[in-house]
């Protein structure tokens, strides 16, 4: 049976969770891709107050497709991580320290994570449509000029994830 | 002469895009369902799973099978006796930004690979013109994602590295990708011809019915090696580990240069998205 987690996800929670396992997530999570990452770390450097409060929240690589009006959203499977690799340790730096995403990441992240007690989970790749079930509200919240990646704040139910490396540094990944 | 009417291609294109991002092919689809039965990881027979739900809701609800609806990938067959009296690949790009817009799929295009802004409509498409007899448009589409396009490679390989420096590439080619290619894959070989030749016959691979035969008996063989091998590199669905890396892989060659041996592996992840349609052409009185 699958942990059940609701956001946000706190040091103690997140120390509690190992490599391998399944995990459903209920409750806010926070849409960002490359660009969007560029412009919080940018933020984060320019001393500028950011879109969302970070502290223990989950961010979820995905750039959805655009929704039918009698959608909440469209096709939302997560992007490969590695593109985040070079802005997550600063971003963790300031509390976000859960993020979700496809596929492996650099020995830079990891030693982030580790510092940071954060984790890092994985979605599974191209299950836009199932996944879009899960999503039960969607705002943009910032950067919206940036299409299908502006920051959108999403309300989710039970959306599967599995450990991919935990605070230790641990990987699913050989 | 024949011709075949501007509107008539607009619409085909768009509805084969939208189509392919909805509607998973079904040879792909009985392909996995029989590596779900063949794969031996717990974890990768539940991924498998949940890729053919996937592709059930996304038939049944409208929902593209994945997110990124990709780049719009064309290969056109024209029938020598066919004249178009209008800029086809025009009209083709306004066809793939109609399917864009009208079936809600991702924008995922930017104007220049340096300022990367979005050109709001995906296009323009990548088209190939290629010619055959008669009097037939063949169109085939593809919206190839950027997650495996991204994971592909070319090198140019000695001659003497023959076919185990090719077997060679491709497996560190595919074990490299791992879970960021989305496997199950399927792999598309280019060997031979040029440079540029090679990434258009791996790229021609791809668009292979999943179950047809390579055209000559070595290509059949070296197909038939390589998804062996590559079955046997534990990547697995998403990279999780398993016995199902490749659900195919497709060679097509072409006779090269002294020199040189090219080899060029494009990868197509399980969202094997693609569509193709025969346009008859319309015989034009010629009054003149
Ligand atoms: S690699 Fe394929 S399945 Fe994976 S996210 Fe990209 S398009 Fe979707």
């Amino acid at each position: 049976m699958a942990k059940k987690l609701t956001t946000p996800i706190n040091e103690e929670t997140r120390k509690s969770l190992t490599v391998g396992e399944e995990i459903l997530i209920s409750g806010y999570i926070y849409t960002a891709r490359d660009a969007a990452h560029k412009l919080l770390v940018d933020a984060i450097k320019n001393k500028e107050k950011l879109p969302f409060d970070l502290i223990d929240q989950v961010v979820y690589y995905v750039g959805p497709t655009p929704a039918k009006p009698n959608q909440v959203i469209g096709a939302c499977g997560p992007t490969s991580s590695y593109r985040m690799d070079k802005f997550s340790p600063e971003l963790m730096k300031r509390g976000l320290n859960v993020m979700i995403g496809k596929g492996p990441r650099s020995e830079e992240f990891i030693d982030a994570v580790k510092e940071n007690k954060a984790v890092y989970l994985l979605a599974i790749g191209g299950l836009g449509a199932k996944l879009s079930k899960t999503v039960k509200e969607n705002t943009t919240i910032a950067y919206e000029y940036l299409q299908s990646e502006a920051i959108h704040r999403l309300k989710v139910v039970e959306f599967p994830v599995i450990v991919a490396i935990d605070y230790l540094g641990n990987t699913i990944f050989q | 002469m024949y011709t075949i009417k501007r509107k008539t291609i607009i619409e085909t294109i768009k509805d084969l895009f939208i189509d392919s991002a909805y509607n998973l092919d079904e040879k792909l689809v009985s392909s996995l369902k029989k590596a779900k039965q063949s794969e031996t990881n717990n974890l990768g027979k539940n991924i498998l799973d949940r890729i053919i739900d996937n592709q059930e809701i996304a038939r049944n609800d409208d929902i593209p099978l994945c997110q990124d609806t990709g780049v719009s990938v064309v290969f056109l067959e024209i029938g020598r006796e066919l004249i178009f009296d209008y800029d086809l690949e025009e009209a083709i790009n306004v066809g793939v930004r109609r399917g864009y817009i009208d079936g809600f799929l991702r924008k995922s295009i930017v104007k220049h690979p340096l300022n990367r802004i979005n050109t709001l409509d995906n296009t323009p498409a990548i088209v190939h013109f290629n010619f055959i007899p008669g009097n037939k448009l063949i169109i085939h589409v593809a919206p190839k994602g950027g997650g495996s396009e991204n994971m592909s490679r070319l090198k140019m390989l000695s001659p003497s590295e023959g076919e185990a420096g090719v077997i060679d590439f491709v497996l560190d080619t595919v074990k490299k990708a791992g879970g960021k290619a989305c496997p199950p894959l399927i792999v598309g070989v280019g060997i031979g011809g040029n440079f540029e030749k090679s990434a258009l016959l791996a790229k021609q691979a791809i668009f292979r019915s999943i179950d047809d035969n390579a055209k000559n008996e070595v290509d059949q063989k070296l197909e038939k090696l390589l998804l062996e091998k590559i079955n046997k590199l534990n990547v697995g669905p998403m990279g999780l580990g398993g016995t199902t890396t490749a659900l195919a892989v497709k060679v097509n060659s072409f006779p090269c240069h002294i020199a040189s041996l090219p080899v060029a592996v494009n990868l197509q992840c399980h969202s094997a998205r693609k569509k193709e349609v025969t346009l008859i052409g319309k015989k034009i009185n010629n009054t003149n």
